[in-house]
């Protein structure tokens, strides 16, 4: 079991009672809701008759099904419409602060809560979206949940749960150049496995994590889950604090040495148990690339796509349905995959030094005249801040269309998605059969850096030669 | 046409059923419940648009197409079901479409958390076992009486031994799946719990 990490400190302050089943009844100290998972559990509180607890505990915005090309209301699709104005009518009736489209601080929960300063260490978290593990990169205990628990949160602002374990995965060295967050991700889910993580907490430590820029080790908690992990973490040292300071919900004035001197006794212990530990090499990490329909299945862009004999016989089923699906065959390499859609975005890589990073690659470029390629930055924060530093003219100018901020063609619930069996260069986290909007749409996860790279050559490129020219 | 839904109340003990086979190793939410069924403010309708993507593309094979299944309520899985998103339409779609009890030799932890908030249980066993059932559900017809309390499948004069976590269990032989309740019996707690959280109290406390 494990003894004084991070993840023991802070499930220990926030345990509020064992339960007579024998889970434990945990405090959540931060829930974010939005326009997807929480209409049934307001409407469950209306059945049973209850309040909200804590109005104030609670944070909304609207990303998952916002248009992103106009955003004006009422909404083209009625069934959006009726969501958005579903949480409007919620967080009004029940005083919930709701940072609304055109409020200048809407955008993905996850993009939002962090730049908005009400993610801190130390938290717990929780949010109707798989994808709350990013709030981890500030140590916090930050995980998903369904529509029931949600309900449970707003009722009492606790949920049940089992203590996780924890699992450190120390990443040794540095990532070489033209090498970032999403490819290490990307390497240790393949590493690990898909379900590798059911059960435990992440912790990723090491040399090349502390070096890391807090909107990096977002991206990293963010993919725990695509390794089942529902909650991933960094310890919190300069970088996170640096980060928080000055933003709108940081603690102010004298608080803020408060915080600073209790967010700093938070980190792991030196001499902390863990239940496991992994150790990955930062520096063999190359541009990497999925050729599959899991997240797992990725390679290096220099490699090939693995042959079934190459797999363990567990990897082997899934791995055939890939080919198949993905219409790639076992050998093949992955560098030069004829791309049609390239999409930036996503509470993945949607932060503006994402696209930095991205408009870094395609300036003096034109996108190929095969692909359709589109930015949708991850907030209206981002979007305000590429638009003041010229980064929309560099991706107009190339041929990229600019959209306003939402989850966009991640999950395709927005009018954005692939059509027929469209091949999409994605930022996003999710290479599901299906999962950005056509039935037989395929998509290849890999950096923003990677996906520009691909937008400019029409076929999966290594980004690496961007940088020597 | 299905019998009208029912939603599982109270104490959980026994779940009586035939079972049905979904064959595949890491079977995620978005195919469960494509994202565009998620546009909705209720889980009514979502019965019907289970794997709605897979069937079309098995054109009436699909397990959830089958004739002999339609009365099926027992789901026996494969490995990681229901990773991915959190949404839990996808349970909720797989309960509305007829599902009680699923079977399988494991599970993703939200999914799992979200079958246990609205009284599914989600039993596991080995490969091997799994497979031989749904090898023998796919040729003949495989009637399950679960005690849950026991966790044992009997089927006629056999016993299969399944495992479930023994929280889980016991949560749903006490009817606690539905934790609103007793959560909120502990308020007194919860408002104590405030007032003692460091990052709410900032004000309070002392710097050394």
């Amino acid at each position: 079991m494990s003894q004084n990490t991070l993840f023991d400190k802070v499930w220990d302050l926030h345990k509020v009672a064992d339960l007579p089943g024998g889970s434990s009844q945990l405090f959540i100290g931060l829930h974010l809701i939005h326009e997807v998972t929480s209409p049934q559990a307001f409407g469950a509180l209306k059945d049973k008759n209850l309040n909200v607890k804590f109005p104030s505990r609670t944070i909304a915005t609207v990303d998952h099904i916002v248009p992103t090309d106009n955003q004006s209301r009422p909404f083209k699709d009625t069934l959006a419409e009726q969501m958005i104005d579903t949480l409007e009518k919620n967080c009004k009736k029940h005083k919930i602060k709701f940072f609304n489209i055109g409020s200048g601080s809407q955008g993905i929960v996850h993009v939002v809560a962090p730049e908005l300063g009400l993610t801190q260490p130390g938290m717990t978290i929780a949010c109707g979206d798989s994808h709350t593990s990013t709030h981890g990169a500030f140590g916090s205990i930050a995980f998903g949940i369904g529509t029931s628990q949600v309900r449970d949160v707003l009722a009492s602002q606790t949920l049940a749960m089992n203590k996780l374990k924890v699992r450190q995965i120390w990443c040794k060295n540095r990532l070489s150049e033209g090498v970032f967050a999403k490819d290490l991700v990307l390497h240790i889910i393949n590493k690990l496995g898909v379900k590798a993580g059911v059960g435990y907490a992440y912790e990723f430590s090491g040399p090349a994590i502390d070096l890391l820029s807090m909107e990096e080790r977002m991206t990293i908690c963010n993919m725990s889950i695509e390794g089942g992990a529902r909650c991933g973490y960094v310890n919190p040292d300069q970088i996170t604090f640096k980060y928080i300071q000055e933003r709108q919900f940081a603690p102010k004035n004298e608080n803020w040495a408060r915080a600073v001197e209790w967010w700093q006794s938070l980190a792991s212990e030196k001499d902390a148990k863990y239940d496991d530990v992994v150790l990955i090499d930062a520096s063999q990490v190359e541009p990497t690339v999925t050729w599959g329909i899991t997240p797992g299945q990725s390679i290096g862009v220099s490699q090939k796509i693995p042959e079934l004999k190459e797999l363990s016989i567990d990897d082997q089923f899934i791995a055939g349905e890939a080919y198949e699906y993905m219409g790639l065959s076992p050998g093949q390499a992955i560098k030069n995959t004829p791309i049609d859609v390239c999409f930036i975005g996503s509470c993945t890589n949607g932060r503006i030094s994402d696209l930095r990073v991205a408009a870094e690659i395609i300036q003096n470029h034109k996108v190929s005249p095969n692909v359709k390629a589109f930015v949708v930055p991850g907030s209206e924060k981002v979007a305000k801040a590429a638009i003041e530093e010229g980064l929309d003219k560099i991706f107009k100018e190339a041929g990229f269309q600019w959209r306003e901020p939402g989850c966009s063609m991640c999950l395709a619930m927005n009018p954005d998605k692939l059509t027929g069996n469209q091949v999409s260069a994605s930022s996003s986290n999710r290479n599901f059969k299906g999962r950005q909007g056509s039935p037989s749409g395929r998509t290849l996860l890999m950096s923003p850096a990677m996906v520009a790279a691909a937008a400019i050559e029409g076929k999966v490129s290594d980004v690496r030669e961007f940088l020597k020219k | 046409m299905k019998e009208e839904f029912q939603a599982p109340q109270g104490k959980i003990l026994k779940i009586n059923g035939i079972c049905m086979s979904l064959e595949g190793d890491d079977i995620d939410t978005d195919r469960i419940i494509p994202a565009r069924f998620l546009k909705c403010v209720d889980f009514e309708s979502l019965g019907d648009a289970v794997f709605e993507d897979d069937r079309k593309d098995f054109k009436g094979k699909h397990p959830f197409d089958l004739k002999t299944n339609q009365s099926a309520s027992i789901l026996i899985v494969n490995s990681n079901f229901g990773c991915g998103s959190s949404r839990e339409h996808a349970p909720q779609a797989l309960m509305r479409w007829g599902i009680r009890a699923i079977i399988g030799e494991s599970f993703a932890e939200i999914f799992y958390s979200n079958c246990l908030a609205i009284g599914i249980p989600c039993f596991t066993l080995p490969k091997k076992k799994i497979k031989s059932l749904q090898d023998r559900s796919r040729e003949e017809t495989l009637f399950f009486e679960i005690d849950i309390k026991n966790i044992i499948a009997f089927e006629k004069s056999i016993a299969h031994h399944l495992e479930l976590k023994e929280s889980s269990k016991n949560m749903f032989l006490s009817g606690e799946w539905d934790a609103t309740s007793t959560l909120l019996n502990n308020i007194e707690l919860i408002e104590r719990k405030i007032n003692e959280l460091p990052y709410i109290n900032l004000n309070k406390l002392r710097i050394t």
